[in-house]
């Protein structure tokens, strides 16, 4: 019978993502309330270093791939070597971060053994048929759907950046390090990473961004989200942005909050001219906190803002800017 | 070249979701519906390799109820050749992977080279069919691609896709499958003769026995994951209305989101 709670711990540059300890911290609860053991999958090349913070945050056993291969994250080998420690070992949960990698390589890791996935959930739980039940959001978070993977085995799920609450890491709590020798050397792989180009902006990505600051057509020009950045490094927050500024060329394309761009879940959300059409509250409408700078009453962003903040957002911004700098540096 | 599109009809962006009292479906009536968004980019940059190589057969792909001839003949519109249209009440409710299981047998049936489609459906917002056709097919899958540009012998393209804080440069083996994300070109819009010659383009339609299947093995028997119910997010409430000079406003903000929301 299949048995254990896996996660994939995808990590770069030396470290774990913070999506994958919060699934790590998810999978610990899951775990303790079913009696059940917690397994991450590591893979990569130099990262055994990894496998202790991964104990620390309740795995169990890691499951260490180590080759030149998989140095670099890429679908080909990563899918084959996780699939085939699935079939030696029948987990029944599989759990993976719903950030890029994730989101592309557990697709193709439930293809190939055969298993039910939902993608991108924000609320995991055991059924009283003993399943795991994930609700997730459609339509952009417009509705949201409750899944079950019945029959095949792992159920498995990739779980959105920032919603689940991580735990206290426990020092005391070791992971037993599990070597496995990846099945890598003679697969033929499609892809060849050639270059890796850096973003120079240094912003704060917005998927594990806590704070997110958006800027609409409102902004008026590129230059004028200088006001937006000052704010942003005070509060290490991310700069996004509505599709009509993407469209306008002032924020590049990676930036957009919408339907289709991003959809974000931070703490704190500060919309600064910014209407609210459907598909820009669609992707931004389960943040915790909302507000927003508008000069027109009637702007639909007031409709689920927690702050409406009816004025110019050229005005107020740079005040708030000095605000938070005197009561953080107080 | 055959160069496939898989594309999906979704609900306008603009749509207001309703659900069913018994909590199976959305409300279809008065929905528009468009092609995904993003697999306009994927039939936009299969015109535009078509037109770069001066030869080659674009085909979309679709699984979908017959509404969705529409959603294709918008795409022969744009200058895609002809379509394929699984369509069959067998293929209703399927999940990703009996979409895929779906698409890649239709795909396989008609030939290809290179298999591009959308990020994500807007509709499930599921971002899998394209990965697990790819898997299903055996090939590389490149996901969120921006450029993309084929070798003049089409043994390998260069692609750059987007990462987290990245853009990764990949040198990839055809055929393959990608996945189209936002700027990687602006899709066109369907000439007039476009649009009147669309009428004229073929669309085959496909059955689970033209496909070599039985019909249990798509929709919901050949699901894996299942759908439990589906609802409306809690409605949000509009909050604090704050008006007046910025230094007062801020000041009860900054208080507001430090000390009763700690959010900062
Ligand atoms: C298929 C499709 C997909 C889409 N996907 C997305 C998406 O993913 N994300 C997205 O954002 N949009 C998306 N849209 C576009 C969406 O419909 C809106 O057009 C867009 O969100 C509008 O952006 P905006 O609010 O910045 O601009 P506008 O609607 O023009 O609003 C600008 C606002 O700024 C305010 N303003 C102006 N000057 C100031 C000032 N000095 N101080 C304060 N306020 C000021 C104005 O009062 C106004 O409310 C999509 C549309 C379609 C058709
Ligand atoms: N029913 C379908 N018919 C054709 N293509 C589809 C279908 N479902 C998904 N796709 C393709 O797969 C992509 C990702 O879909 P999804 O995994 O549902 O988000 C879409 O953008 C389409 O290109």
């Amino acid at each position: 019978m299949a048995k254990g709670i896996w996660i994939y711990a995808d990590h770069a540059e030396g470290k774990l993502r913070k999506v994958s300890l919060e699934i790590l911290s998810e999978a610990r609860r899951l775990a303790d309330k079913a009696g059940e053991e917690v397994a991450a999958v590591l893979l990569g090349s130099g990262v055994a270093g990894l496998a202790q913070t991964l104990g620390y945050y309740g795995a169990d056993k890691v499951y260490l791939a180590e080759h030149d291969i998989l140095k670099d994250y890429r679908v080909e080998p990563y899918s084959k070597v996780i699939a085939d420690l699935i079939s030696q070992n029948q987990p029944s949960i599989f759990l993976l971060g719903a950030n890029i990698n994730g989101r592309d390589l557990a697709p193709r890791v439930a293809a190939r053994v055969k298993t039910g996935l939902a993608g991108d959930c924000t609320t995991l739980c055991i059924n009283d048929q003993g399943l795991l039940q994930i609700n997730r959001p459609v339509y952009a978070g417009k509705a949201y759907v409750d899944v079950v993977c019945p029959e095949a085995r792992p159920q498995m799920a990739t779980i959105r950046p920032n919603v689940m609450p991580l735990n206290a890491p426990d020092e005391a709590h070791k992971a037993e390090v599990i070597n496995i020798t990846p099945q890598v050397a003679d697969m033929a792989i499609g892809v060849q990473i050639k270059e890796i180009v850096k973003d120079v902006s240094g912003m704060v990505d917005l998927t594990e961004a806590d704070t997110i600051i958006s800027g609409g057509r409102g902004m008026k020009g590129a230059e004028n989200f200088a006001i937006l950045e000052e704010l942003a490094v005070l509060l290490k927050a991310a700069v996004g942005a509505s599709r009509a500024a993407v469209d306008s060329g002032w924020r590049d394309q990676r930036f957009q909050v919408g339907q289709t761009g991003r959809v974000v879940s931070p703490k704190l959300y500060i919309a600064c001219g910014i209407s609210g059409a459907i598909q820009h509250l669609a992707g931004m409408r389960t943040s915790k906190v909302i507000v927003a700078i508008n000069k027109d009453t009637e702007a639909p962003i007031f409709n689920i803002a927690n702050y409406s903040i009816v004025g110019d957002l050229f005005k107020v911004v740079p005040v708030l800017t000095k605000e938070f700098k005197e009561k953080l540096s107080g | 070249m055959k160069l496939i599109a898989c594309i999906k009809e979704v609900p306008d962006t603009a749509t207001q979701i309703k659900i069913n009292p018994a909590g199976t479906e959305i409300i279809k009536d008065g929905v528009e519906f468009i092609v995904n968004p993003y697999d306009e980019y994927a039939v936009e940059e299969c015109l535009r390799i078509k037109e770069k190589f001066g030869e080659g057969e674009v085909i979309a792909v679709c699984m979908g109820p017959t509404r969705a001839t529409e959603a294709i003949r918008k795409c022969l519109a744009m200058g895609v050749d002809r379509a394929v249209h699984l369509c069959d009440p067998a293929f209703e409710k399927s999940d990703t992977y009996a979409t895929a299981k779906a698409l890649a047998k239709a795909i396989e049936k008609t030939g290809f080279d290179l298999i591009l489609c959308g990020k994500q459906a807007v509709d499930g917002d599921g971002c899998q069919v394209g990965a697990q056709i790819a898997e299903l097919l055996g090939i590389p899958g490149v996901p969120l691609i921006i450029k993309l540009e084929i070798s003049t012998d089409k043994k390998t393209a260069i692609a750059h896709r987007q990462v987290e804080g990245a853009t990764e440069v990949v040198e990839v083996k055809l055929p393959a499958l990608f996945t189209c994300q936002k700027g990687l070109n602006e899709a066109r819009y369907p000439s007039l003769k476009g649009i009147m010659g669309a009428k004229k383009k073929e669309i085959k339609f496909f059955t689970p026995a033209d496909l070599g299947e039985a019909p249990g093995s798509f929709g919901e028997a050949g699901s894996l994951a299942r759908m439990v119910k589906l609802s409306l997010p809690p409605t949000r409430q509009g909050g604090r209305k704050m008006e007046g000079e910025p230094e007062e406003i801020s000041k009860e903000l900054v208080k507001s989101l430090m000390e009763q929301d700690k959010v900062i």
